[in-house]
């Protein structure tokens, strides 16, 4: 594009949100006409930026300039008057509506005041037929797949005559075919002169499309370095951070087998469209077993078809030796699994419900006795667990919510406890949550796999997996990588096998 | 915080600090409005209405009256508590009452009269249940369906023929008295009571509580969502059957135009009152109970003074608004 | 790359995918229906059914319902839904009987006004307060059944019979009876609007997806409060038809009104849930529902068998949970978390 240098500038962000700050001195830089990365790991910030950026938070300090003029949108539409459109990762588009609808919604070409449907049609055929989709524009959005979808919200960022598109995650849904025709058409968009954000943690495509790479973390911008300047593990590294608090190791150094105690869980195979492409992992009593990966790797969604919330597709689940089927959290719970879920919030808590109940909600059919509750038994374990891992509560019988993360997220631990199983699978168990709370939940841990429990700890914080497991599981784009294991389980073997498959030259 | 994916939603929530927050008005409103009201509208009648404080008007008019839909309410308040709502107490409460006088006047005995009329209060229930727990259908529609096709259905039974009839067990339910009181209120009394004691001392209150509070969290927890909504639906449909039975006895007679006409109205309009979220995650036997007096009494209130039903309506209207203006600046 | 090649088949076809299709086999088969039925009452019946007289009082007396209906859609479409519209219709009905001695239009514009307003007032809560339809609905169903019978002094109330506001009984153009030339013309505004005007289009992405059309810049809220309106007025309206085609309104006119339009309009194949919809086919919904009861008449008449009027009610609810049980799998689509 003529004339300016740079077509986005954001510096100085800061924000917070009920005190907690998300972005601290943040910053982002975009020149026109190129295609760039945006990266981090959850909580980094990257996408209150975006957020900020278009409209739909309100930024507590900072300057953002965009085309050369200072601006403040106030909602996404205004964002988008102003020339950023946005592509979100769930198809934020009306899937009844017809593509060529869809791409012209509130902007309809008009005749006499009426809808001008050839007009429409023709235009939205001949922009998606410019990036090699020749599809028929009158069908409803949601009869195709979500590549189209994708290319449809594309194209009414092209229609607006966005300067910038912001690309959320755009490749998540998406078969290695059509993950090269979205490529082709973001080249076609930057020869354009349209530059494009993409926020991604494939690494792969990232390096496969993208001209520069700006990394947050913690709420700041790290770095921003040419794609062709940094590797893959510089840029997990910078990516994930070091911890500057001394990690007190827990770990028990054993080789595999080593530990000779019975196996508790076997799943081999698990399958589950599109998430789970094949993961293997075994986990026995009295061990801890990571489980590595980036976002998207699906760590998460192996942990819930472990549990029963969602269905396999394929593959196997032994528990103790014996093939299980393992459909809903009930057939899990009584097969001797836990879970504790990634979202406290949204699927821990049950907010009104009182810490005591919150903590005894999946042991109360063991507390049920002819339909009747035992109320002094319930009592007696929450008075016990409360006492065992230091819940700070007013009241045993105040609401849940009004406790502080850390203590919410230790009833929740307590939940399953108390339920004493055979298997922990722990989804963030110390996210957002003090220092403090932190060690404590940690060390917890570990006290309860010296005394037989099996744990399948999920986290993001490497340093944490390296502290405290004896075995990690890496996983990458849905599959079981590697497994690292005695003194392999350290920080450089983790980040190399997350970042490109490998630690050590295993076939994925 | 999480904020993994840019959709454009609510900021991410930072946990609550542990200090004990000052009760807002508005949750001062919710729990004790209703006790309030009825206060303030218990002394305006102590002082106005001419012989409001005699056992006759007080126990004989308003708890018998409040009656049916307080035992309606209570079946509508454990619903409400999963997150659902029952639109078809109305019609159900007819169903049961013409099945009722249809079975005792074809020779049966009492009895068997009111066995089959619960039970197919039950059947009603079980259908909604099955709707909204397998099907996932939303409460508010699954329940539509027998609100408009169940009036039509209870008048089929009797094929509009209006039964008369002499029958003790009936007669004692809709007029007789026990221990001085009148039977509904009676009735009335043990379902509160019962409803209390599950609510307090059952799994299956906990569950259903838990359920409204945060279904996704229930699942995971393993509580037994399905059948927990089942069970609120089938227990609000028989509820619904026991108060059509009463009415068909209070006249002897059986008359689907009138019987549970506007009850579910009523009903939600108690349990709104009473300060029950209508999102669900909270139940009180004693708030719905004082929920249907005060009801009743604004009602037989603004009749007493000349106001027309309709208008009195009206006002009905506005406080069922009210009370969900005051619930959602709660959230 | 990274995994193996996959064929670049799409993948993940929601189900629902095909729902609009779905929906517009069920516009045809519904008006499969309804011919069918004409043709078998016109067999049956003989000529008593085929008559124009049969046909014509049958459409006159549809055309209320078709005019709540017709709101109802629009509503519907949206994603929300009114249930005040049986109130609205009476107090409709009353204002016009008050007015009518100013003549047929005065009289009719005052039942549209007063229905428009009770929209508005509908409006300002479901947009201002976000409250949900449904509630607000229910109490000002309450609210303006109290007032109309306030109006009406808690009993029936009569049109004035020396103006020509009852004319429309007997006002016949074309062959028709005026108040079905009526109805067809609105349902042909409707269709055209829905299908034609950006307005009709922003209606339909309201309710498809309320979120993602605030995105794309609709003014959501301005169009929710102009159905709401719309169904107030056209409620309104059919309430004034009512008057001036019976002479009268009686204390329970309209009761049960926004049952039949709601049933009605899912029959017609517009999802409960909002997004999708044809004006026309909830044309054809009230018609083949109306028709239905028609045919019930006859039956009765010819004393083979005897099926009360109860029945309507019970072929409405039967006929909604069809439906519902249709819809459900149309719309039911697995959640899919976001992989972490």
């Amino acid at each position: 594009m003529a004339g300016n240098d740079v077509l986005l500038t954001m510096t100085g962000i800061h924000k917070e949100f009920n005190g907690v700050a998300a972005l601290r001195d943040a910053s982002f830089e975009v020149r026109p006409g190129e295609v760039h990365a945006l990266i981090g790991q959850n909580g980094a910030g990257k996408s209150t930026l975006i957020k900020i950026l278009t409209g739909v938070h309100d930024r507590d300090s900072g300057e953002i300039s965009y085309d050369g003029r200072p601006v403040r949108f106030g909602s996404p539409h205004e964002a988008q008057l102003g020339g950023i459109a946005t592509i979100y990762q769930e198809v934020n588009l009306i899937g009844y509506r017809s593509l060529a609808e869809n791409v012209f919604l509130g902007r309809e070409p008009k005749r006499f005041g009426l809808i001008d449907w050839r007009r429409m049609n023709d235009e939205a055929a001949r922009i998606l037929s410019s990036f090699g989709l020749d599809v028929d524009v009158t069908r409803p959005l949601n009869s195709y797949a979500v590549a189209t979808q994708q290319l449809t919200a594309i194209a009414r960022a092209v229609s607006i005559k966005a300067g910038l598109v912001i690309m959320d995650e755009p490749t998540s849904s998406l078969a290695d075919a059509e993950v090269e025709v979205l490529f082709g058409v973001i080249r076609r968009l930057r020869a354009d002169g349209v530059s494009v954000v993409f926020v991604s943690h494939k690494l792969d495509e990232l390096y496969a499309i993208c001209d520069r790479v700006t990394i947050m973390r913690d709420g700041r911008t790290i770095e921003t370095a040419p794609m062709s300047e940094i590797s893959r593990i510089e840029l997990v590294t910078r990516m994930l951070g070091r911890e500057l608090a001394e990690q007190l190791s827990h770990r028990r150094s054993t080789e595999p087998g080593e530990l000779g105690t019975a196996v508790v869980l076997e799943a081999v195979g698990l399958r589950r469209e599109p998430a789970l492409e094949g993961v293997d992992l075994s986990v026995r009593a009295g061990e801890i077993v990571g489980l590595a990966g980036l976002l998207g790797s699906g760590r998460t969604e192996t942990a819930r078809a472990l549990f029963g919330a969602d269905p396999v597709d394929g593959g196997t689940i032994t528990v103790k030796g014996r093939l299980q089927q393992l459909r809903t959290p009930r057939d899990a719970i009584r097969a001797g699994f836990g879970l504790s879920p990634e979202d406290r919030k949204t699927e821990g808590i049950v907010p009104d419900m009182s810490v005591r109940e919150n903590l005894t909600l999946a042991l109360l059919p063991r507390l049920t006795r002819l339909g009747v509750l035992d109320r002094r038994r319930q009592r007696e374990i929450v008075d016990r667990f409360v006492a065992d891992l230091g819940i700070k509560l007013a009241d045993a019988d105040q609401p849940i919510r009004e406790l502080s993360g850390g203590n919410q997220q230790k009833v929740l631990l307590a939940r399953w406890l108390c339920t004493q199983p055979d298997l922990l699978i722990l989804d963030e168990p110390t996210r957002g949550i003090d220092v403090g709370a932190k060690r404590e939940i940690q060390s917890l841990v570990r006290r309860l796999a010296d005394d037989g429990l099996a744990v399948l700890l999920i986290s993001s914080e490497v340093e944490e997996l390296v502290a405290d497991t004896d075995r990690v599981v890496v996983l990458r784009d849905g599959r079981s990588v590697t497994e690292l294991a005695g003194a392999d389980v350290e920080e450089r073997r983790m980040l190399e096998a997350m970042a490109t498959g490998s630690a050590t030259e295993e076939t994925p | 915080m999480s904020d993994e994916v840019l959709t454009p939603s609510a900021p991410p929530v930072a946990p609550v600090p542990t200090a004990h927050r000052r009760p807002s008005w508005q949750r001062l409103t919710q729990r004790y409005g209703a006790l309030a009201v009825l206060v303030v509208l218990f002394v305006y009648n102590a002082v106005q209405t001419p012989f409001f404080l005699t056992f006759q008007s007080l126990v004989n008019n308003q708890l018998r009256q409040a009656a049916p839909v307080g035992i309606v309410a209570l079946g509508m308040a454990l619903v409400i508590a999963t997150g659902g709502i029952d639109l078809s107490v109305g019609s159900v409460a007819a169903i049961a009452g013409q099945l009722g006088a249809l079975v005792l006047v074809d020779g049966s005995s009492a009895y068997l009269a009111w066995g089959a009329a619960l039970g197919v209060a039950l059947l009603c229930g079980l259908f909604n249940g099955v709707l909204i727990a397998r099907y996932g259908v939303q409460p508010i529609i699954a329940t539509l369906i027998l609100f408009i096709a169940g009036r039509g259905i209870a008048q089929l039974i009797t094929g509009g023929n209006l039964q008369d009839f002499d029958d003790p067990l009936f007669q004692f339910f809709g007029l007789g008295r026990t221990a001085g009181l009148p039977a509904q209120i009676g009735v009335w009394f043990l379902v509160a009571v019962g409803m209390a004691a599950v609510m307090r001392w059952t799994t299956f209150g906990r569950y259903v509580v838990a359920v409204g509070g945060n279904e996704t969290s229930s699942r995971l927890a393993g509580v037994p969502v399905a059948r927990t909504k089942m069970l609120v639906y089938a227990t609000s449909a028989v509820l619904a059957g026991l108060v059509g039975l009463i009415a068909v006895g209070v006249n002897s007679s059986s008359d689907a135009n009138n019987v549970g006409l506007g009850l579910e109205l009523d009903a939600i309009a108690a349990v709104a009152v009473a300060g029950v979220p209508l999102t669900g995650g909270r139940m009180t036997v004693i708030g719905t109970v004082i929920g249907a007096i005060t009801l009743k009494l604004l009602q037989n209130t603004l009749i007493a003074h000349g106001i027309p039903l309709e208008i009195a309506q009206m006002i009905e209207g506005a406080v069922i608004l009210a009370a969900l203006y005051v619930q959602r600046s709660e959230r | 790359m990274t995994t193996a090649d996959a064929p670049p088949t799409p993948r993940r076809f929601a189900p629902r995918a095909r729902a609009a299709a779905a929906l517009q086999q069920q516009g045809a088969l519904i008006t499969l229906v309804l011919v069918l039925l004409l043709v078998f009452g016109a067999l049956r019946y003989g000529s008593d059914f085929a008559t124009g007289f049969n046909l014509q009082s049958v459409l006159a007396d549809d055309a209320k319902y078709a005019l709540v209906a017709l709101g109802m859609t629009f509503v519907i479409m949206t994603g929300g839904i009114d249930l005040s519209v049986g109130s609205v219709a009476a107090l409709g009905g009353v204002v016009a009987a008050q007015q009518s001695s100013h003549g047929f239009f005065v009289g009719t514009m005052a039942g549209v006004l007063a229905g428009a307003a009770v929209g508005l007032v509908n409006a300002f809560f479901v947009t201002r307060l976000r409250l949900q339809p449904f509630i607000v609905t229910l109490a000002t169903l309450l609210a303006v059944r109290g007032l109309a019978l306030h109006l009406a002094d808690v009993k029936g109330i009569s049109a004035d019979s020396s103006s020509n506001f009852q004319g429309l009984a007997s006002w016949m153009l074309l062959g028709l009876p005026v108040s079905a030339l009526v109805v067809i013309l609105l349902y042909l505004i409707g269709e055209g609007v829905l299908r034609w005007t950006p307005f009709g289009r922003q209606v339909l992405a309201v309710g498809g997806n309320e979120d993602a059309a605030r995105l794309m810049g609709l003014r959501v809220d301005a169009v929710k409060a102009a159905v709401y309106v719309l169904s107030g007025a056209l409620a309104g309206l059919a309430g004034a038809f009512l008057c001036a085609q019976t002479g009268s309104v009686a204390t329970g006119a309209g009761k049960g009104w926004e049952l039949s339009a709601i049933a009605a309009v899912v029959v017609g194949g517009t999802l409960l849930t909002g997004g999708v919809g044809s004006v026309l086919a909830t044309g054809v919904g009230v018609g083949l529902l109306q028709l239905l009861f028609n045919l019930i008449t006859f039956e009765n008449g010819e004393h083979v068998i005897t099926i009360s009027h109860y029945w309507e009610d019970v072929i409405r609810g039967a006929f909604l949970l069809v439906v519902v049980l249709l819809q459900v799998r149309i719309v039911r689509r697995r959640q899919r978390r976001v992989t972490s």
